[in-house]
């Protein structure tokens, strides 16, 4: 029987990669990927606490937040494909004026 | 060392390694694939925790789905590897050390205030206690007490079809 | 160190009961692949008046050696410009995936009895409560191997292709899952051994047998699932993304022996899988579609293996080379004597009849399969995409609609 404490440190570690990713990286795809990480990260923490205090809510919970991530994965990518279609360039670096 | 602790470092080793080779990778498709390894392991986490039926939405929808979309953005536009930057990499290291005690600073809050409710853990299966398959108690939670969230979620879905539809259009003329 | 190796297997006889099945289902399903190319070269030429491969061995028989030889030595190069890694585990993904889904389909309903452990036929035990999903979840990600195998290529024609096929798959996949939703409802269960023992019962006039499968309530359920497995594993009609006249070869344009085989492999084996969901859903799996009580059908194996055998051995006898007069009569003579064995062994009868139906209808459906590469054309891809977006989703929508209400008259008002 793995103790819930050890799911939580994994979700904390996973989550803190994804911050680093999301903070350090410039391909705009790569960033809305680490979101994708640390959402993952959340889930794995509800449904070690679903496990542990026995009621399903956080499984609910996760099935919820699984299709908030499936619906802003849609719609963020499709701003990203205009975003390299205006800019012509995936970087973040160089998409931080308004002005062209 | 029993088997399911055996199986969580297996697993939790191999979300990790996904997570850094995440970060580490230079083109973005490698990252995609990286981050595949991550949920399939994740999966295998929830299949550890006994969520079999949110373990199957997470393969269906994560890594069937949602990360299929990303691969085909990333085929779509063409991206290629990071190019170099202007902005100098010293933050890196700092970074990584704030990244560490963000974690750690997650982990010990949780750790420490469920300390107080350790007794009240159960062990063993979920399903055992409840007489119910879990995914006959996830459906009557969703159709009976969580209804209205859930017809939103369908309506929020609905919303981003729409979105992305109008957004990925070419320009007219 | 043998006496190790005894207390560490006697320790953990399950895994070793597991590793053996899997190696010998492996074996099995590839040797059903490579004579399934062999029965569907034969069955197309049939259809169009030739032959097919029959000068390799007695009746072509040792044809997909040959291929499997051919596949192995000849040259495998690699493109240059190629992402190394996604070009070498495109194939690999697509071969894995197609295999694992193969090991949660339950073969029979009964245990062999062994040195008191039971081994049930099928890896996965047959209490997966998510046994269909957990299917879904495997054929959701075989969009991977097309998609990364289109890109990897480094060539405009496997990228097109790939798209197109991923494209393709990902759109139908949602028909496909849809379309099972009925025959969920009626089982109550993810779990594929239940969803056959849900068959199983008397039915309307108590005549059991094929009138209690899934088939007759869910016919609109059973085409949906048909079309769009077809269209997931990318057979005619269905086969643009591959088909040689448009696209080259598609997405695996660029792969050559042996990684190729592999996407070969892959898709006869997801073909294979597809066979068995639909006989286990919607045609009663390992049930008879005989009545329980005409015993004497459980000699229909060997009323068809004992005549077969003994029109093999003469037909073998008079054939034209040396290798088939004696292989041929030999083949024969072990299938009349499995049948002569199966009257005098009533218990292996007993046993023998869930795998037997089993394998019949998804024998049954392969020849469905090859039928329809034999005769049908193939649609262009904006017709295909209609298909599965404007008629298979929503007729699929409709089946869970109806079913659920037909369900729920039954639960209140329509209580007999």
């Amino acid at each position: 029987m793995v103790p819930t404490n050890y799911y939580v440190i994994l979700s904390a570690i996973l989550f803190g990669l994804g911050v680093f990713a999301f903070v350090f990286k410039r391909n705009i795809i790569t960033i809305f990927m680490s979101i994708e990480l640390m959402l993952n990260a959340v889930n794995l923490a509800f449904v070690a606490f679903s496990q542990a205090l026995g009621k399903l809510d956080g499984q609910v919970f996760v099935l919820f937040v699984i299709v908030v991530a499936a619906a802003e994965a849609a719609v963020g990518l499709g701003i990203i494909i205009l975003i390299a279609r205006n800019r012509q360039t995936l970087n973040v670096e160089r998409v931080d004026l308004l002005k062209l | 060392m029993t088997a399911p602790l055996i199986v969580f470092f297996v697993l939790a080793a191999l979300a990790v390694i996904g997570a850094v080779s995440l970060i580490l990778q230079k083109h973005p498709i490698h990252s995609a694939l990286s981050l595949i390894v991550v949920m399939i392991a994740l999966a295998g986490l929830y299949l550890l925790l006994g969520a079999e039926f949110v373990a199957a939405v997470q393969i269906i929808v994560y890594g069937g789905a949602i990360m299929v979309l990303f691969v085909f953005v990333i085929m779509l536009l063409n991206a290629g590897i990071e190019e170099h930057t202007s902005v100098s990499k010293m933050a890196g290291p700092p970074g990584l050390l704030l990244v560490v005690a963000l974690a750690g600073l997650i982990a010990a809050t949780i750790v420490r205030s469920t300390d107080s409710i350790q007794s009240t853990l159960q062990t063993g299966e979920m399903s055992s206690s409840l007489g119910v398959s879990k995914t006959l108690g996830i459906s009557n939670m969703i159709f009976k007490d969580f209804v209205y969230p859930f017809e939103l979620t369908s309506f929020l879905i609905l919303v981003a079809v729409l979105g992305a539809t109008v957004l990925a259009q070419r320009e007219k003329g | 160190m043998i006496s190790y190796f005894s207390h560490l297997l006697s320790a953990n006889v399950e895994l070793a009961i597991t590793i053996a099945k899997i190696i010998l289902l492996l074996f099995i399903v590839l040797t059903v692949n490579a004579y399934l190319t062999w029965f569907e070269r034969k069955v197309v030429a049939h259809m169009q008046s030739r032959w097919g491969p029959h000068r390799v061995g007695p009746h072509g028989l040792l044809q997909p050696l040959a291929d499997g030889v051919k596949f192995l030595f000849k040259e495998d190069p690699t493109p240059a410009g190629v992402d190394k890694f996604v070009y070498y585990l495109a194939p690999l993904l697509a071969l894995a995936l197609a295999l694992t889904g193969i090991a949660l389909i339950p073969f029979g309903p009964d245990p062999i009895r062994l040195f008191g452990h039971d081994i049930y036929l099928g890896i996965a035990p047959p209490d997966v409560n998510i046994g269909i999903l957990a299917l879904f979840a495997i054929t959701a990600m075989g969009v991977y191997g097309v998609a990364l195998a289109g890109w990897s290529s480094n060539s405009k024609y496997p990228l097109l292709g790939g798209l197109r096929s991923s494209a393709q798959m990902i759109s139908y996949e949602l028909a496909l899952t849809m379309s099972v939703v009925g025959v969920l409802l009626m089982a109550g269960s993810f779990n594929l051994k239940k969803i056959i023992e849900a068959q199983a019962a008397p039915g309307i006039f108590g005549w059991g047998g094929i009138s209690s499968w899934n088939i007759w309530p869910q016919l609109l359920g059973f085409f949906c699932f048909f079309v769009a497995a077809i269209a997931e594993t990318n057979r005619v009609p269905f086969d643009l993304p591959e088909a040689e006249s448009e696209l080259v070869a598609g997405f695996h344009t660029e792969y050559a022996s042996f990684k190729f085989a592999m996407f070969f492999i892959a898709e006869y084996t997801s073909m294979i899988t597809v066979s068995c969901l639909c006989s286990i859903m919607f045609f009663g799996g390992w049930l008879s579609p005989f009545p329980a009580s005409w015993t004497f059908t459980h000699y229909l194996p060997s009323a068809i293996l004992i005549p077969f055998g003994l029109w093999v051995i003469w037909d073998g006898i008079r054939y034209e080379t040396i290798f088939g007069r004696i292989i041929l009569p030999g083949i024969g003579t072990a299938m009349a004597g499995a049948g002569g064995a199966l009257i005098l062994l009533p218990g292996v009868n007993l046993f023998i009849q869930g795998p037997f139906w089993l394998l019949s209808k998804i024998l049954v459906f392969l020849f469905v399969y090859v039928w329809m590469r034999g005769t049908l054309p193939r649609f262009r891809y904006d017709q295909l995409m209609a298909f599965g977006w404007k008629l298979l989703l929503p007729l699929s929508i409709v089946n869970v609609i109806a079913t659920s209400f037909i369900i729920l008259a039954k639960m209140t008002w329509w209580a007999k």
